[in-house]
């Protein structure tokens, strides 16, 4: 990776390197389409974990990246899965045209929110993220004129997408369509961590009050970045929203909010493949636990979390980094 | 007029008191290591569960209930902080709010696995149980007994902490962590206490509540939004400040469901950001 690069490499050729796809990424990604052909009955739960993989890449971006502690990310995630039924209901069926929307309306709430998050650190700053999320999941349950309140939004209905693929029972568009909105956002966030931009948040990450000091302005990158993450976690949304054409106050919740963490960490935070691979980990373990027995399935999420943390701390990309460094070195 | 304030005022101040008795321990924890413990409100539905197990399984009368469920979340608080959380105070934020969020997953699952998912009833004695009037003021007798504890439990933290060997000991480790192990006080023990005595508070609080807030295994998630709210607010390591604030919470969160009932909790979270905006480090933190 990086690391390998001779220090005198200029800085355009060291951004270039840490660019250049690795093959096991492009293996990664090829991979994701083993699911029409191996478990075409789980296109479903493939298509959940796109969104929630989707959704961990937004919180990864200020989280891992940033270093900013949110456990309200749900709010914007809400936000656009709101939108997009809403309007919906609305007479606005076009999937793409909803996507955008949503993720508008999750980008202007965000970077609104962003004034308050840029000033604040620590314990503060995790509440006040949490009690944004908790406004707007009492605002959605109060205004249920708008949002249906805790019945869930009625009578959503989205148009197949691009005018042809109808979304349906077995999940096959609604797989393809979370798949390409998960790879077009990843590419966007990818290019965006790679960037000098990217590299100047792990900078704020790092410490925030020396980067102004090197010409990096720390309040307006943490502003930017939050905003993008809430666009990116609004178009999370708003997939779900389509995908599955319900909507309920569950979207805004405390809970969806601690999933996303827990995906990410346990996948590797501040890596973009950990969130996507703690989705896919995690999504799989409730699906299969909750199978066994969907009353203590919590139990065994709750223990692998405990073990991830302590020990596992890059979470388990970091461990799996550790043991192919460790398979690479001991042949010489 | 003055009859239905009063009565708020009073139904709010007990349950702010109910709050308080929740949270003062992760206040005094949090501030003493910065460990950030979400696992605090599981340590009340302890006490909430062995309280009710005590009173129906072995027909322990209520009163003796409550300084079981002090000494067994405060036990078990213990052994966790043994074999867990002592591993986890140099880690970073994120994984103590991880680590802690895998504890409360797990209580809450295994909660319903031992007692099932339905609420818990509970016997109040009768001498607890009705209310009487004073000056047009509808008292309740249980919440009346509350708020006594609760004070009692006030005087006697602050008398604790502001005179005796131990209280000075904490004092100084919350104050500078650093300093204190220099001069060679045993940091680790205080904190191993502190963190005992604070879950154990939780305890209390959880088996006290159960009469008035019902007890389920959804309360360690219920709760620990309330606990770390009069935390954030009251400002880290400061008895008095979770005091003020668990009873502004309290008396505000049943005067918003008296008045403006349409609003729900919005309020209690509105309020809560515009202090911590305006304070980042809640009323009376110093840090």
């Amino acid at each position: 990776m990086a690391a390998v690069l001779p220090p005198q490499a200029a800085p355009h050729e060291f951004l270039r390197a840490r660019t250049r796809w690795h093959p096991l990424e492009i293996v990664f990604w090829l991979s994701t389409l083993l699911p029409f052909v191996v478990v075409p009955e789980y296109l479903q739960l493939a298509s959940q974990i796109a969104i929630a993989a989707l959704f961990a890449i937004s919180l990864d971006l200020i989280l891992g990246y940033a270093g900013i502690v949110s456990i309200g990310h749900a709010a914007y995630f809400g936000l656009g899965a709101y939108t997009a039924g809403i309007l919906s209901k609305h007479g606005i069926g076009e999937p793409v045209v909803l996507l955008v929307l949503g993720a508008i309306v999750a980008g202007v709430v965000g970077y609104a929110s962003s004034f308050i998050i840029a000033r604040f650190r620590h314990l503060a700053l995790i509440m006040i993220t949490l009690g944004i999320c908790l406004m707007f999941y009492e605002a959605a349950n109060l205004a249920g004129w708008l949002t249906g309140g805790a019945d869930g939004l009625q009578g959503i209905k989205i148009g197949p997408l691009a005018g042809t693929f109808k979304f349906d029972l077995y999940g096959k568009t609604a797989y393809s369509y979370s798949l390409i909105v998960l790879f077009l956002c990843f590419l966007l966030a990818r290019r965006l961590t790679h960037s000098p931009f990217g590299l100047s948040l792990r900078g704020i990450r790092e410490n925030a009050v020396r980067m102004p000091a090197i010409g990096a302005p720390s309040d307006a990158h943490i502003r930017k970045v939050y905003t993008i993450a809430a666009a990116i976690a609004g178009i999370a949304g708003a997939v779900l929203a389509q995908t599955t054409s319900t909507v309920s106050l569950e979207v805004l919740g405390f809970q969806r909010s601690a999933d996303v963490l827990v995906m990410l960490i346990m996948g590797g935070a501040g890596k973009l493949y950990g969130g996507i691979l703690g989705s896919i980990v995690y999504m799989v373990a409730r699906d299969q636990f909750s199978g066994i027995n969907p009353q203590y399935w919590y139990f065994w999420i709750g223990l692998m979390m405990v073990l991830v943390v302590m020990y596992l701390p890059n979470g388990l990309l970091g461990g799996l980094e550790k043991l192919t460094a460790r398979w690479r070195r001991s042949p010489t | 007029m003055l009859g239905p304030i009063a009565g708020i005022l009073f139904d709010g101040f007990a349950y702010g008191m109910l709050l308080f008795l929740l949270s003062v321990g992760l206040s005094v924890t949090l501030g003493m290591m910065n460990f950030i413990n979400l696992a605090h409100a599981s340590f009340g539905m302890l006490g909430g569960y062995v309280a009710v197990t005590l009173m129906q399984h072995f027909g322990w009368p209520f009163l003796a209930t409550l300084p079981a469920a002090f000494v067994i979340a405060a036990a078990v608080s213990m052994v966790l902080e043994r074999v867990m959380f002592r591993r986890m105070y140099r880690a970073t934020d994120l994984d103590q709010t991880l680590l802690t969020i895998g504890v409360v997953f797990m209580s809450i699952a295994g909660a319903a696995y031992f007692w099932g998912t339905v609420q818990q009833p509970v016997a109040v004695p009768d001498y607890l149980s009705g209310a009487f009037v004073v000056a047009g003021v509808n008292i309740a007798r249980y919440r009346l007994f509350l708020i006594v504890v609760a004070l009692v439990i006030v005087a006697v933290l602050i008398a604790g902490l502001e005179w005796t060997r131990f209280g000075a000991q904490v004092r100084a480790a919350v104050d500078n962590q650093r300093m204190a192990r220099g001069l060679g006080l045993d940091v680790d023990r205080a904190f191993s206490l502190t963190f005992a005595l604070g879950s154990g508070l939780a305890g209390l609080g959880g088996a006290l509540a159960i009469a008035m807030v019902g007890l389920d295994p959804g309360f360690a998630f219920a709760y620990l939004i309330y606990v770390l709210i009069v935390v954030s607010v009251g400002g880290l390591a400061s008895i008095g400040g979770s005091f003020v604030a668990a009873s502004l919470l309290g008396i505000s969160d049943m005067a918003g469901k008296y008045y403006v009932p349409q609003l729900g909790s919005f309020l209690i979270y509105l309020v809560m950001v515009g202090i911590l905006m305006w304070r980042p480090t809640g009323l009376f933190g110093k840090r």
